[in-house]
């Protein structure tokens, strides 16, 4: 199958700032891919340029096989901006109607559109009078709008509580079955996490990681932290057994090893046999991940 | 041109809801009453139907307020879109600029056919019940309003220029207003000293009927007047009016609202979201 979205060492710049160097990616249908970085680091940028909103200066960008921006491809992609907004004099089901005319699909959709982002109740209202999350819906209902075979998703969830959350990201899989490519920013590092098949790592406008968690978690090599609480009296033991761990003040041992050295460890902890009362294992999180990354390159 | 309906349907509900529709309306409807009431004192002297005599007072009437109305309509049009963060997204949207302006300049449009057929309509009901020899004038009364549309289109899409080109509500709203003056207002002004300090020599005959077409709104004048000749004392620069044909002012009020949607797509097509 062909690619979705087909980026090739793209760079864009502002004046004398590079906002994007030499960006390559790959998007094929059904992928949901994460962009992450800093405010700053080029993700808005990149999705503009993806949708034709602004020229690059040099590299190759095909959406759905044709030049961002182009009739083809503003067809096939849908965008949702950060902090996405819309005239306050025209209720949530008047703006989706003129947004299904514009795609050239019947208006009578609207309140369906909205039931699946759960604005149902509140689609005869004007959304001067809508909260932050409910205008976050408005937009999410338009992505939805023609099956369309990107999405490009800025801050998709900012403003959205824990329960939306769950059901926008539970719209994208679907979504993602049916074929549809997904880019999506998020802050939200967690949730990124369980719910996308590949990570980009923005920082100073170039890709410094692009892969799976598992990939990135092995190719950072970041320590695995191991908290032990000892067994009582078996405090002084402990620490002359394990001496490179450091004691807190709440009483736990905690400390770190590299992947290859964590099984060896734990079978040294474990043949401690009941000095130990109960051990921890932390892996790196995905914020640890992104911040060893982006720092990498002078963030 | 769905597409471009869809734009101009939302736009036109935006207008009603924002009061735009009532307001230009009741601008129109009072002020054209108020001429027709106080225009009908000289029609004994002329000799002409009393519904023509209104329509060369609301001929002077429109030609200020036509164009202040379609400014102000327009100047928030795309700046208002950029202030707001809705263009982005709908720039994103299967739709081109030149589509986007004209499903804005449709429903401006209908707005001020509204506004100008229910405030001609009075002035000239009020007329028609006074004079039932005012038939005659009714020719002249469809010049009028048709005439005022094309005018607006001329403004809006001066509008839209303005509104592109500045970016920000409150910079569109102070250009408009100096393009309001400028064309209207102060241009008629520069003729007159021109024509007072000529002393009707060679500049005043070639140059004026020049500088008359190539302004829209005294091609409009130029325009209703000479095609109410009837009631020609009523205008100001009548005499000009007399010595241009009435096809260059009918080509210049015909041209303007292209050169205006053109100079809009434009300056449009420069703005980057």
């Amino acid at each position: 199958m062909t690619s979705t979205l087909k980026i090739s060492a793209l760079t864009k710049r502002f004046g004398p700032v590079e906002a994007l160097r030499e960006v390559s990616l790959d998007l094929a249908p059904g992928m949901r891919a994460a962009l992450l970085g800093h405010n700053g680091a080029g993700k808005s940028t990149m999705m503009k340029i993806i949708l034709g909103l602004i020229p690059f200066d040099a590299g190759g960008v095909q959406v759905c096989g044709a030049a961002p921006g182009s009739p083809q491809a503003r067809a096939r992609v849908a965008y949702l901006p950060e902090n996405v907004a819309f005239h306050p004099a025209l209720t949530g089901e008047e703006q989706i109607r003129q947004y299904l005319s514009l795609r050239g699909e019947n208006p009578r959709q609207a309140p369906d559109l909205l039931a699946r982002v759960g604005l149902a109740d509140a689609r005869a209202r004007r959304i001067g009078t809508y909260s932050k999350g409910m205008r976050q819906r408005v937009g999410l209902a338009q992505t939805l709008i023609g099956r369309p075979q990107l999405l490009v998703l800025d801050e998709p969830t900012s403003g959205l509580d824990p329960v939306s959350r769950r059901d926008f990201y539970e719209l994208l899989d679907g979504l993602a079955a049916d074929g549809a490519s997904i880019l999506l920013s998020s802050h939200v590092l967690t949730e990124v996490e369980a719910r996308t098949d590949r990570i980009l790592i923005l920082s100073g406008g170039r890709l410094v990681a692009e892969g799976t968690l598992p990939d990135l978690r092995a190719r950072a090599a970041l320590p695995v932290a191991l908290t032990i609480r000892p067994a009582a009296g078996a405090d002084a033991a402990l620490a002359t057994a394990l001496p490179q761990a450091a004691r807190g003040p709440d009483g736990l041992l905690r400390l770190t090893c590299t992947q290859d050295e964590k099984l060896p460890l734990l079978a040294r902890i474990t043949a401690l046999g009941g000095q130990v009362a109960d051990l921890d294992v932390i892996p790196p999180s995905l914020e640890d991940i992104y911040s060893h990354f982006s720092k990498r390159d002078g963030q | 041109m769905s597409r471009i309906l869809a734009i101009a349907g939302a736009e036109f509900r935006i207008a009603l809801r924002n009061r735009w529709v009532a307001i230009a309306t009741l601008m129109m409807v009072l002020f054209a009453l108020v001429l027709a009431a106080a225009g009908a004192a000289p029609t004994g002297d002329i000799g002409a139907d009393r519904l023509s005599v209104t329509v060369a007072s609301l001929t002077s009437l429109s030609v200020y307020l036509v164009p202040l109305l379609a400014l102000l309509m327009s100047f928030d049009a795309l700046a208002g879109e950029v202030e707001r963060g809705t263009l982005p997204l709908l720039l994103t949207y299967p739709i081109s600029r030149l589509q986007i302006l004209l499903g804005k300049l449709i429903a401006h449009l209908a707005i001020l056919a509204l506004a100008c057929g229910l405030g001609y309509g009075a002035a000239a009901g009020l007329a028609l019940w006074s004079d039932p020899g005012a038939l005659a004038g009714l020719a002249s009364l469809w010049r009028l309003v048709w005439s005022s549309v094309v005018l607006g289109a001329t403004f809006l899409g001066a509008g839209y220029a303005l509104s592109a080109l500045s970016r920000r509500p409150s910079g569109a709203a102070g250009l408009a207003i100096g393009l309001w003056l400028g064309v209207v207002v102060l241009y008629d002004l520069a003729l007159l000293a021109l024509i007072v300090s000529d002393g009707g020599g060679a500049l005043t005959t070639r140059a004026l009927p020049v500088a008359l077409l190539a302004n829209p709104a005294d091609a409009f004048r130029l325009f209703n007047l000479a095609a109410a000749e009837a009631v020609a004392a009523a205008g100001g620069i009548n005499s000009a009016a007399g010595a241009i044909p009435l096809w260059q002012s009918a080509a210049s009020i015909l041209l303007w609202p292209l050169a205006g949607i053109l100079l809009a797509w434009a300056a449009f097509r420069k703005v980057t979201p």
